[in-house]
């Protein structure tokens, strides 16, 4: 029971600041740096501020997505997971951490010294730096972009060069492996993944992030239109492979080619690999859900927990998949990506394009029966040419 | 790591091949065993396998000690099936010693091996699955099921996985109390766990893309290199000792011999789920059958409480039986002394392991992983 004193405008007003408190706090900060501080310096300090915060939270979310993986694949596998080091095992990322910062960095005789150097820093830069471009929520991006989404690509897809850049640098044969494999796979899922953004950008109109989702307020999120979850599950897909999970883990392959790019990388160095994944993994997960489920929109609660929520929704999808998945060989990789995603997506454009001017009742049939027939074909298509789904077995006297 | 060594002309662009030492440190190559690939691309050219990192002068030892000595020894060949290990060794020198072995030693004998071969082929399905990257999950449920099962040999022999529990004419000690019922209970809730675990694999799509058509064994190739076990089952070879020798008491067992008909990796993990069924079929009527008596015959008790002083007739035998891996021999020469003269292991997962090359010639790098684990390789078997 609610108390009586209260009226449904207090509610609305609390729920109003909690929603924004963490914008009240940067602009309580700010009023007192205008008060002591002079115009130009003004605006650094608020520079400051959202930089130091996404430097900040960046390492915490990869730590504790360390912590999730681990608990929900245990999970998976019959077991239990991290639960020695604090409650719920909840600071084994913290000793995990200490363990990695102090243990022995060995670069191998051969390598490329700079290049080896290099490739962790680099690819951690371009990780952290996306985070600055998300909607986090209402009024909570760090910076508003025109062309917020088309940076949002640009600064992943230089992961590829760094993840490169490490395995040429460690002259080893299973890291030049991994790499080709590496450069290979992001290359071609970065097409499907661009492309099945692109209904997005058709639909409203504008690159910026923050404004898609401005533009599906309360529940009119895009995933309930036939182009919008043929776009959510397309670039979801892409951006397992991007972020070099299971089923697409080959770049890394455990059990071919040991940890295919960084396997020269030990102690803090390869953690930085690790973290420049974890922040990809959340990444894109935050932007998919930023582009098709609304990113911070919803009733109710406030509205960076829907964004938190939503995010850690289709991560907790990828660990599952890790935990479930045998690995695609790299043909099978390939051919995924180029003769089924890339025309599915493209499909989906025509879709888009058919939503924006017929009437809605034609738009999601003819839509609807577009998509499906499409997927029927392309499936046939692709099925294996030889797999046996039934096949004889002798039982012998 | 040596670098490349030859080059390849193509009309306008020259490649060049990649030698790459898969091994000994690698974390699929179940042990130290060791390939040396030559790769165009993610092709393999050439594949040379390279053993004896793990060769402990097993055939030696086992000459230069009492032949009951050995016996803990042979636990060590092929760690996952110590008790068919014994039981072969057991065979070889019944034989040349011309010992029988009771009624309910011979059942208890059964039943060790056909749940041996049920941890065998079990793990085996969750480390396939692990070199085709599923993380871990079919492993660890794998072994779930291989625990209970551990924890009775644990209970007949004290040791979980180092049994030493056969001895020349009989078993070391008679089943404790309770365990046909603790043992029935998990073949009674054995193919719950296969269901699950076939529910989950053997129609996945991945699974069949990955594996199906990977690494063909035609027939006359893997009679010719005398492959045995389940990798010659999957290729359609009808040829199972425990039918072809019917040593011990297998006459008396109604299963059936399961057959792959394409012999690709496919085959080879789906004959091994059939070939569980029918060691559950073997264990229910080894169950009803098991009578009371004496677990070891007088001349091998004897033999049993002074191995020092035991003697073997002169001559040579050859004790063989369907390990869980293939045709495991124990060929032993004696002059009549306390220690054999000669003493040979045929091990299966080695003479498997010979036609590797042929099997992933042509594959990719990730098909040679999936290849080398639907062999079954233990290395303490491959190396001695």
């Amino acid at each position: 029971m609610l108390d009586p004193r209260f009226r449904g405008s207090d509610i609305k007003e609390c729920m109003e600041n909690l929603d924004q408190i963490f914008v009240q706090a940067k602009r309580t900060v700010m009023n007192l740096a205008e008060s002591v501080l002079p115009q130009p310096l003004v605006l650094l300090v608020s520079m400051l501020i959202s930089i130091g915060v996404i430097a900040a939270i960046g390492p915490v979310i990869m730590m504790y997505l360390t912590w999730l993986e681990r608990k929900v694949v245990g999970r998976i596998q019959n077991r239990i997971g991290p639960n020695r080091v604090g409650k719920f095992g909840l600071l084994q990322p913290i000793a995990d951490g200490i363990k990695m910062l102090t243990k022995e960095d060995i670069v191998p005789e051969g390598a490329d010294h700079i290049l080896h150097f290099l490739s962790p820093v680099l690819v951690v830069v371009p990780a952290l730096l996306v985070l600055g471009l998300l909607p986090w929520g209402r009024n909570m991006a760090a910076v508003d972009l025109q062309v917020g989404l088309l940076l949002f690509f640009a600064i992943t897809s230089t992961g590829t060069l760094s993840i490169f850049l490490g395995a040429w640098g460690s002259r080893n044969k299973f890291s030049l492996l991994g790499a080709l494999r590496a450069v290979a796979q992001l290359i071609s899922y970065e097409i499907p993944q661009v492309f099945s953004a692109v209904v997005v950008i058709m639909h409203t109109q504008t690159i910026s992030i923050v404004e898609i989702v401005n533009a599906q307020p309360g529940f009119n999120w895009f995933v309930f239109t036939p182009w919008g979850f043929t776009g959510l599950v397309l670039f979801y897909i892409a951006s397992v492979a991007e972020c070099n999970r299971t089923p697409f883990d080959l770049p890394e392959a455990e059990s071919e080619i040991v940890a295919g790019f960084h396997t020269e990388y030990s102690g803090m160095k390869f953690a930085l690999f690790y973290m420049a994944e974890f922040l990809q993994v959340f990444s894109l997960s935050a932007l998919a859900a930023a582009l098709f489920l609304g990113g911070w929109q919803g009733p109710f609660l406030p509205s960076w927990i829907w964004f938190f929520l939503k995010t850690y929704g289709l991560i907790f999808i990828m660990l599952w998949f890790r935990g479930t998945f045998p690995r695609l060989r790299v043909d099978q990789l390939m051919g995924f990506a180029w003769k089924f995603l890339l025309p599915m997506s493209m499909i989906n454009i025509v879709v888009v394009g058919i939503w924006t001017y017929a009437s809605p009742i034609v738009a999601w049939v003819l839509g609807i029966l577009i998509i499906a027939i499409s997927f029927g074909v392309l499936a046939k298509l692709n099925t294996r040419y030889h797999i046996e789904r039934n096949r004889k077995f002798i039982l012998a006297e | 790591m040596t670098n490349t060594i030859e080059t390849q002309t193509r009309p306008s662009l020259s490649t060049q091949q990649l030698e790459v030492s898969i091994g000994p440190q690698h974390p699929s190559t179940h042990g130290v065993f060791r390939m040396n690939v030559v790769l165009d691309g993610e092709t393999i050219v050439k594949l040379k396998p390279v053993m004896g990192y793990l060769h402990r002068n097993h055939e030696q030892l086992a000459e230069n000690m009492s032949w009951l000595g050995s016996m803990p020894y042979t636990d060590r060949l092929d760690y996952f099936c110590s008790m068919t290990n014994n039981i072969a060794y057991a065979l070889a020198v019944e034989k040349l010693m011309g010992i029988d072995v009771p009624e309910r030693a011979q059942y208890i004998r059964v039943i060790m091996a056909e749940l041996t071969r049920l941890v065998n082929h079990t793990a085996l399905v969750g480390f396939l699955l692990n070199d085709l990257g599923a993380f871990f999950t079919p492993v660890l449920y794998a072994f779930r099921e291989r625990e209970k099962i551990l924890d009775l040999f644990e209970s007949v022999a004290g040791s979980r996985m180092m049994c030493n529990y056969m001895r020349f004419g009989g078993v070391k000690l008679d089943l404790p109390d309770g365990f046909v019922d603790c043992a029935k209970a998990i073949v009674d809730n054995y193919p719950p766990f296969l269901e699950e675990m076939e529910r989950l694999l053997t129609k996945n799509e991945i699974l069949m893309a990955r594996c199906q058509n990977v690494g063909i064994l035609l027939k006359d190739l893997a009679v010719n290199a005398s492959v045995t076990g389940p990798v010659l089952r999957a290729s359609g070879v009808n040829y199972d000792i425990r039918k072809i020798d019917k040593y011990g008491i297998y006459d008396r067992f109604d299963f059936k011999v399961p057959l792959g008909t394409v012999g690709d990796v496919y085959d080879r993990y789906y004959v091994r789920i059939l070939e569980m069924r029918e060691s559950l079929k073997i264990l229910r009527q080894a169950f009803k059958e098991l009578s009371a008596g004496p677990v070891i015959s007088q001349k091998g008790l004897i033999a049993a409480k002074s191995p020092r002083n035991m003697k073997v007739p002169a001559g040579d035998a050859y004790g063989r039986i369907e390990a869980p891996k293939g045709e495991l021999g124990f060929y032993i020469v004696s002059e009549g002394g306390t220690k054999p003269y000669r003493y040979h292991v045929r091990a299966p997962s080695f003479i498997n392991l010979t036609i590797l090359e042929d099997m992933c010639l042509g594959h990719k790098v990730a098909d040679a992983i999936i290849i080398l684990g639907s062999i079954d390789i233990v290395l303490g078997e491959v190396d001695r």
